[in-house]
């Protein structure tokens, strides 16, 4: 048997980079800031923002249809990486529009009365002027970069560690991950956690000190980061998932108890795939919210983590196109329906109009999925290349990822 | 000055010929009371106005407390022709009917009482008042005195006490007096006295009373005043920091205030010559510490006041004593008042406590039956109900049409309870049918099913009855609350809520250990492969049991409805709490279920209680304590054992 790459491993990684390179060229030449306009700047972050949201799902698919974690507080850490890039970019851009308005004073500006201005401008709105001791490191870019890494990395540590030890597995886990996320977001609605409460942090796509630089060009470099950070996740997850390691973490997701028998530490696993997942979620979030432009704790609450499993449902478990199709797909048809593109439809007596009646459409189509297609999109692929997994077991004893995709392992299992 | 002589010429052409003027015109009886004792009106003094005043009193008019008040507000008018009395207008009016008069303003003249007499003059309208015979008139003035009690009410408040007939309006009367006593009282053994008759009660007014007399005024000196009632001394950077004694210092101008940095700044702009300030220039002063070099230059050379020091500023601190004075001199007093406050605020922390114990009992019922139907179904199938505060929902959405089709509360209240059952168990039911029993042996996907089904319904509810909040009203009888005194109070709708609570899980309970069905449901329970082959069918009990489940939702809807508005996100504000409760309490019992809700409703009231303001503080400490609570009993508090906890 000739050793095998990485690459002839998993051939998908080959065709996902290649689809994705072609297609950020395509809506590159197309885009504003070619001069061409076929493609609006605001279509333009809207795709960028897709990328995002597929990074975030394909972490998601590692956790959930790989390790079997159906975690509910991913997007928890999306948003957290979201506000601590905010934090600088609020801070940085104030203080460049501080020190604008203080140079008209008769005596140059101190250091200190910037840094006390910028947080009257920051913090007015929540009726204080004075830096919470969260926001030390936001004059700081380095600094505060880290900390989009190190802050939802830590908190994905200690939740794991503290969850995973006490083997809390399957619903509670859910539902554990989803009060983590809850009370995230109740927090920071407060004014009292030093993030602005509701208002959320605002202004974030004008990057500081790139004033010049048209609106149009900012959103293709922050498509090509957002396509770039895609394509690197899709190859580190590849990895992840390929070889010893990611066996381990399919067994823990088909039966845990036979993976600890055989001695593997399955707590450890799991909480290095919640991390790791976490912190890619959090980079996701860096990169997403300032083509957003705002963050707000809404965006934190535990329906956009059910949102993202309902993507990576919908986009079929287990496979980690399948999960990045999945975002795409719903959230550019999500936004395509509310956003009134979607035609109404009248019926004599009454008119559907798509603005009210998409999450409708939405909830019951991803009750159908659920039931009758549980390989989701993704199972589409096995059509074409003419791949029959493991037919699924009658018995219930094999776990509770019935939908997601087997690999060979599954098979020796038989 | 001619007005004033003219009115002078006028009271005494008025009072040199009154008797007879008077006797020719049709008077009424206050006329005629007020015509004997013209002179005593028209120019009342205070060794005068009390002849009156006991005339009026004797006369026992109904027109005399509303007389009192216009003549002390001066309102009232003579007219000098014929020496009546009128209240001012246009036309003025007559004194005894109200009826409007032809008289023109040109022969009228003012009367205006004192300062002395007016004060006469109210103590008797609080008389008047306090004896009136018309109760409400009684309680009104006692309510007044209440709002603002003033020195010279107590005299004519315990002068009613002893003729009042009503037994609560005596009781009331009694502790009025007994607070003016304590604020108002001549003699100290006399104010202490009532001080501590006070310490029996627990009601604001009489919090406030205590408080009064307690009122701290902050001094500051070289050396502890000993004429003062000291109240506390206070030591630097314990009691109070060393900028706040500064400032106490500045304020009672022993001491400069200190630059701001703001000052310095304008100092420094202001004595800008040349680009340089002080021999600084300009565009070095972009650090504190250069600032502070150029404006000591500044102050060297006389141009602005010198600089306050960090150093001269903690030398003006220490020297000096920084305490807290009782504005009440008397020491007896304010220790009498002292310790009647601790008192009363022993027996208020005592009640607020119980208060906060009905509360957190009302809040725990709410999560229980909220909780109860997801703790079955969960429990007997393992299976997550996120579609669960969807069926909340359409519970009250289901009162709320029976709201508007029957217009009787009660009835209308009658029949939405077992309606809501109905609904929402065939909802229950159809969704069993439909979707779940497909996804038996897959939970997490049964989680993400039944989500799908909830923002659908979410959505349609949406759609059909609109975003804003639809009203459930509650009958009358169901209004008000339960007042056991000042402190401990409870809406009627939170005790028929705990009583609706404790039928259901008595309800539950018989039916779970008395009943066939119950039995069957408990076999599933704890081993389906088992119960089957002994002849029950796991199927139809499944479908059974989800039906009754969620119509239990259906009634707890109601019941949340009536107190809270119904919208269609109404039940995702009780979801994640009800999952809580089940997992805090523990999967498949109905006792869990129990300690579960009381747990997080006692916890959340608890916490709100020492940070009221915030009750999203309250709920985020209360989940991050459940995350650590999972950590102790993973399986609840309650935990199934052996085979039934499926491990």
């Amino acid at each position: 048997m000739k050793p095998q790459t990485f690459f002839s491993q998993n051939r998908s990684v080959f065709w996902f980079l290649l689809s994705l390179t072609i297609f950020a060229l395509v809506v590159t030449v197309m885009s504003d800031a070619m001069g061409n306009g076929m493609i609006s700047t605001s279509f333009v972050k809207t795709l960028g923002k897709t990328l995002c949201l597929m990074l975030v799902a394909v972490a998601m698919d590692v956790v959930w249809g790989y390790t079997g974690i159906l975690s509910l507080g991913h997007m928890a850490f999306f948003g957290l990486g979201g506000y601590m890039i905010g934090m600088w970019l609020m801070y940085a851009r104030t203080e460049i529009i501080v020190t604008e308005s203080l140079r008209a004073a008769a005596l140059p500006p101190t250091p200190q009365e910037i840094h006390e201005s910028v947080g009257t401008q920051i913090f007015g709105v929540v009726g204080s002027s004075d830096f919470p001791a969260i926001w030390v490191f936001a004059h700081s870019l380095p600094l505060q970069l880290a900390m989009v890494v190190l802050v939802p990395g830590l908190l994905a540590l200690v939740f794991g560690w503290l969850a995973f030890r006490s083997r809390v597995t399957g619903v509670y886990l859910s539902i554990l991950t989803q009060a983590m996320t809850l009370a995230l977001s109740l927090y920071l609605f407060q004014n009292e956690a030093g993030l602005r409460g509701n208002n959320g942090l605002s202004g974030l796509q004008n990057l500081p000190g790139l004033d010049d630089l048209p609106q149009s060009t900012l959103s293709i470099i922050f498509f090509w980061a957002s396509a770039v950070a895609l394509g690197a996740g899709y190859v580190l997850f590849a990895w992840v998932v390929s070889g010893k390691m990611g066996s381990v973490i399919r067994g823990i997701r088909d039966n845990e108890g036979r993976v600890r028998f055989l001695g593997y530490h399955v707590e450890s696993y799991k909480l290095f795939i919640f991390t790791l997942t976490g912190v890619v979620a959090a980079i996701a979030g860096a990169l997403y919210y300032p083509q957003a432009g705002i963050i707000n704790p809404n965006e934190i609450a535990p329906i956009a983590s059910i949102y993202l499993a309902v993507w990576v449902a919908i986009g079929g478990r287990g496979r980690l196109y399948g999960a990045a199709l999945g975002a795409a797909v719903v959230s550019l048809l999500s936004s395509w329906f509310t956003g009134g593109g979607a035609p109404n439809i009248p019926l004599g007596v009454y008119t559907i109009q798509w603005t009210d009646w998409w999450l409708v459409l939405l909830g019951l189509s991803f009750v159908a999925v659920t039931l009758l297609a549980p390989k989701g999109i993704g199972g589409l692929f096995d059509l074409v290349s003419k791949r029959h997994p493991v037919a699924i077991s009658s018995s219930p004893a094999v776990g509770p990822d019935v939908g997601a995709r087997r690999t060979v392992e599954g098979e020796e299992e038989k | 000055m001619p007005r004033a002589l003219f009115l002078a010429l006028t009271l005494a052409f008025c009072l040199a010929l009154p008797a007879h003027r008077a006797q020719a015109q049709q008077t009424g009886p206050l006329q005629a009371v007020l015509q004997t004792h013209a002179a005593e009106v028209a120019r009342p003094s205070r060794t005068s106005v009390a002849t009156l005043i006991d005339a009026l009193v004797a006369s026992n008019l109904p027109q005399v407390p509303d007389f009192l008040t216009r003549w002390s507000d001066r309102e009232v008018v003579q007219d000098s022709a014929s020496g009546l009395f009128y209240y001012d207008g246009e036309p003025p009016v007559d004194i005894d009917t109200g009826a409007p008069t032809q008289l023109d303003g040109a022969t009228l003249s003012a009367i205006r009482p004192n300062g002395g007499v007016r004060r006469v003059i109210s103590t008797a309208l609080v008389q008047f008042q306090l004896s009136a015979p018309d109760i409400a008139a009684r309680t009104a003035a006692l309510d007044a005195i209440a709002r603002a009690p003033e020195e010279d009410q107590l005299e004519p408040l315990r002068a009613s006490i002893a003729t009042e007939p009503d037994p609560a309006l005596k009781a009331r009367k009694e502790q009025l007096a007994g607070m003016l006593a304590a604020r108002y009282g001549d003699t100290t053994e006399e104010r202490v006295a009532a001080l501590q008759a006070l310490s029996g009660a627990l009601s604001v007014e009489i919090r406030a009373v205590l408080n009064q007399v307690l009122t701290t005024t902050s001094g500051v000196a070289e050396t502890l005043p000993q004429d003062a009632n000291i109240a506390r001394q206070l030591r630097v950077g314990k009691d109070i920091t060393s900028a706040e004694a500064y400032a106490r210092l500045v304020e009672s101008g022993l001491a400069a205030a200190p630059q701001t940095r703001e000052q310095i700044k304008a100092a420094l702009t202001e004595n800008i010559s040349d680009g340089t300030v002080g021999g600084v220039p300009v565009g070095a002063l972009n650090t504190e510490a250069d600032r502070l070099r150029a404006y000591q230059a500044l102050a060297t050379a006389g141009t602005v006041p010198p600089l306050v020091t960090e150093a001269s500023m903690a030398d003006a601190v220490s020297a000096h004593v920084f305490f807290d004075a009782y504005t009440e001199q008397d020491v007896a007093i304010t220790d009498a008042a002292r310790e009647a406050l601790d008192e009363v605020e022993n027996r208020v922390f005592l009640n607020q406590m119980f208060d906060l114990t009905l509360d957190a009992l009302s809040l725990a019922s709410i999560y229980f039956l909220a909780a109860i139907g997801l703790a079955i179904t969960f429990g007997v199938m393992g299976v997550i109900n996120m579609a669960h505060g969807e069926f909340i929902m359409m519970g009250a959405y289901t009162g709320y049409v029976v709201q508007q089709i029957i217009p009787d509360y009660t009835i209308s209240l009658i029949v939405a309870l077992p309606l809501a059952f109905a609904v929402t168990f065939a909802a229950g039911v159809a969704m069993e049918r439909l979707v779940i029993r497909w996804l038996y042996h897959r939970p997490l996907e049964t989680l993400l099913a039944t989500f799908g089904i909830s923002i659908a319904l979410q959505q349609l509810a949406k759609n059909i009855f609109g975003t804003q909040a639809r009203p459930l009203t509650s009958p009358s009888w169901l209004d008000g609350a339960w007042v056991l005194n000042d402190v401990v109070s409870i809406a009627n709708i939170r005790i028929a809520i705990f009583v609706l609570a404790l039928i259901f899980l008595g309800l539950i309970l018989f039916v779970l250990n008395k009943t066939r069905i119950g039995l069957e449901v408990r076999a599933v329970t704890q081993n389906p492969g088992m119960a089957a082959s002994m002849g029950i069918n796991p199927d139809k009990i499944n479908m059974l049991t989800f039906g009754i489940g969620s119509g239990i939702a259906g009634i707890a809807g109601v019941a949340i409805g009536l107190y809270a508005k119904v919208t269609s996100e109404m039940g995702a504000d009780y979801i994640v709490q009800s999952f809580m409760t089940v997992v805090v309490g523990g999967v498949g019992n109905v006792w869990g279920t129990l300690a579960g809700a009381t747990l997080i409703g006692g916890l959340q009231k608890g916490i709100e209680y020492f940070n009221p303001s915030n009750t999203l503080a309250a709920q985020t400490y209360m989940i991050l304590f459940i995350i650590l609570f999972i950590q102790f009993r993973p399986k609840g508090i309650v935990a199934l054992k052996g085979r039934a906890a499926g491990d």
